[in-house]
């Protein structure tokens, strides 16, 4: 019997502004209802893309989902920005309801959706571990007990009574891990919150949660978008993309699957939909060689073109590049105050070169964002666009190239002098 | 095989109305006491006076009110020393008042915490009402100590056994403002206007109720309107209250039973209607 099943789980959320408008719409949605109708502004098949519009201003955040977690399982849930993932965390946690479907479990969960959520400033650390604990559903003796293993893990023993403002980013962030992680619960949701911490306590955080599913049996989902800490951590993966549960499975295969789904994303954007709005029409990365491979070294060359409905000035366009693990690299604009650009009617081509790019072997994607500076308006952003793959020049150094040395290289210049002269 | 027993909770799209969920309350009251402490803890850290300040707002009100309705406008206090008649009402009043306005921004306020972690809701409201009982013991020792300076000078009034009430009074005036505050945050949740008219709605409120008059003058005068002011449940609440420390006001255990009823009534219409809405604020606050 699984420790998580899921059935049919979906949520929707309502896109653009709450509040004004709505009153009509729930007596609507009301009425509709007491015909025995189905909800007006809830109709399933709307897709959750961000990037293109829907007509309807609901959006399906989780389409019918299903899965089972065993008891023990290391779940790492994987996914582009905007798939699901933390809706997911934050209906399994109570945090919300779903919209339909429902969730069965065993046992107790305990879930670190955010660092410290319900520290006190004001409060000594102390103070503060009985009350995040209580927050996470522990009773006082409880946390008593715990008390000693929770200040040993996060190391703060001599600032136990000091008021937690006092405290560095990083001795906060132990603190409420260790919190969270020493909670005798027998499922631990994990947000990627450990992003904050230094790398030494992500290890020392991992490695918690790796003893927490290994050596006690339970539970762990985790959230992340580093696949090195999934691999390393979760047995099981499951890959969300637009709500839905893309694949689910052996965590290393699922990891292959989503990251090949990253690369295949073609390296040209077309758009062929003009708007009374300024808009991309075409955006291409030219590499080096062809099948979308940039040599590490050469240039690299990024062609925009950009429709202009009318006569503005003050317009501003830029571009960031992504590797994999959705971490920006390289950011460039180019901004109508410094160089007169895209002031009239009509399409307009712009094209970027980075000299010599330098980028070490990765995945990469591009970013663009088309905004006006003066009125503040940002007319479009396209993310996860033009993927390409930049590959390191084949002089074969003695240890071949190694995976994730590096995001970047760089020109340099040993001088050798020797220390008897 | 229908494993579905065996499972310890689910979560699903509609809950049930009447599942009032106390039994987790108290699975938290840790959880009530531990934010208790942080109310009264924070409250104090980085201030000279400390508790100090929660004597000066109930005494400059009761002086500017004795100033102002006794002295000047000359309206009855029942024949009592017009601060104690005051003063009496005030610091009732300020109870239910506060419990009232913090409990009614619960969401608004607490929106962070309640968007990243589960526990029941109901223990914000809950420890809003019992942080702000430890106010009320501070006021309530003004008014014993102001009781014993007019006692001690002499002036005429007599404690009565309705005094043994105090205790009920007390929990009455606070599920009162707990149940309506939890009404009103869960009406403001996704219209804020109801927000805008809290503040105001308390004031006007208080003159609708027995603060800076005694009812049988409200009767005397208005013998037509009184009634508005009978049937706000305050009105008993207070005149009980100034009754068994006083000696002086119109109590009656029917009044006092409407109350209770009015309070149960609300509280428990509150507590569903807070317990739907929590389910999904987080998505329109």
């Amino acid at each position: 019997m699984p420790a998580i099943k899921v059935e049919n789980l979906s949520k929707a959320y309502q896109l653009g502004q709450i509040g004004t408008g709505t009153i009509s719409r729930d007596l609507e949605r009301w009425y509709a209802r007491m015909r025995g109708k189905e909800d007006p502004f809830l109709r399933i098949g709307e897709s959750n893309d961000q990037y293109t519009k829907s007509e309807s201003d609901v959006v399906w955040s989780l389409k019918d989902i299903n899965f089972e977690i065993e008891q023990g399982d290391a779940v790492g849930i994987i996914g582009r920005n905007g798939a699901g993932k933390s809706t997911l965390l934050k209906i399994l946690s109570k945090v919300t309801a779903p919209t339909t479907g429902r969730i069965s479990g065993k046992g107790r969960i305990a879930s670190l959706l955010e660092v410290g959520t319900g520290f006190h400033p004001e409060l000594s650390g102390r103070e503060n571990i009985f009350l995040n604990g209580a927050i996470l559903g522990m009773r006082k003796k409880e946390i008593q007990r715990k008390l000693e293993e929770i200040v040993d893990f996060a190391g703060i023993e001599r600032y136990l009574d000091t008021p937690v403002k006092r405290y560095s980013s990083g001795m906060y962030v132990r603190l409420a891990f260790a919190v969270a992680a020493h909670l005798e619960s027998e499922i631990l949701i994990v947000d990627e919150v450990l992003a904050v911490g230094d790398a030494e306590f992500q290890k020392k955080c991992l490695g918690k949660m790796g003893e927490v599913s290994k050596g006690e049996g339970r539970t762990v989902l985790f959230v992340s978008h580093n696949m090195g800490s999934i691999a390393s951590l979760c047995n099981q993966c499951i890959f969300l993309q637009n709500g839905l549960v893309k694949d689910f499975g052996n965590a290393k295969d699922i990891i292959n699957h989503y990251l090949a789904s990253l690369k295949n994303t073609n390296k040209v954007y077309v758009n062929d939909q003009f708007s009374d709005l300024p808009i991309f029409t075409r955006v291409e990365v030219m590499t080096s060689e062809p099948g979308a491979i940039q040599l590490n070294g050469k240039d690299l060359k990024i062609e925009i073109d950009v429709y202009m409905p009318k006569n503005l000035t003050g317009m501003a366009v830029s571009i960031q590049i992504m590797n994999e693990n959705e971490l920006p690299i390289i950011f460039t604009y180019i901004f109508d105050t410094s160089q007169p650009i895209l002031r009239d009617v009509g399409i307009h081509k712009l094209k970027c070169v980075l000299p010599k790019c330098k980028l070490y072997e990765n995945n990469y994607y591009l970013k663009v964002h088309l905004a006006e500076s003066k009125g503040k308006t940002k007319f479009q952003e396209i993310d996860n666009i033009c993927a390409f793959q930049v590959q390191m020049p084949d002089d074969h150094i003695e240890w071949g190239w190694q995976k994730d040395v590096c995001i970047y290289t760089e020109k340099f210049e040993w001088e050798i002098s020797s220390a008897n002269n | 095989m229908d494993h579905k027993e065996e499972y310890h909770w689910t979560i699903e799209a509609k809950a049930s109305l009447f599942d009032l969920k106390l039994n987790e309350v108290w699975a938290y009251r840790d959880l009530l006491v531990l934010l208790v402490r942080r109310d009264f803890v924070s409250f104090y850290k980085q201030t000279i006076l400390g508790p100090l300040w929660f004597f000066i707002q109930p005494l400059f009100t009761t002086i500017i009110f004795t100033f102002i309705f006794g002295n000047l406008a000359g309206i009855s206090t029942d024949g009592l020393p017009k601060p104690l008649f005051y003063m009496a009402g005030i610091t009732a009043w300020n109870y239910f008042a506060d419990c009232l306005t913090k409990t009614s921004t619960v969401f608004k306020d607490n929106a962070g915490i309640f968007g990243k972690v589960y526990f029941p809701r109901l223990i914000m409201p809950l420890s809003i009402v019992v942080s702000n009982l430890v106010r009320f013991g501070v006021q309530m020792l003004l008014f014993l100590l102001m009781m014993a300076y007019y006692y001690l000078s002499g002036a005429i009034f007599h404690m009565t056994s309705a005094i043994f009430l105090f205790p009920f009074i007390v929990i009455l005036m606070a599920l009162l403002g707990l149940g309506a505050g939890m009404i009103i945050s869960a009406m403001t949740t996704k219209y804020r206007d109801l927000a805008f008219l809290v503040t105001f709605g308390v004031q006007l409120l208080m003159y609708a109720t027995t603060v800076i008059y005694p009812l049988s003058e409200a009767f005397s005068k208005y013998p037509d309107y009184a009634w508005i002011i009978a049937y706000n449940p305050m009105t008993p609440i207070i005149e009980t209250f100034r009754y068994g420390f006083l000696g002086e006001g119109s109590f009656s255990w029917g009044s006092l039973g409407y109350a209770t009823a009015v309070t149960t009534a609300l509280l428990l219409f509150g507590i569903v209607i807070f317990n739907k809405v929590e389910r999904n604020f987080v998505d329109t606050v």
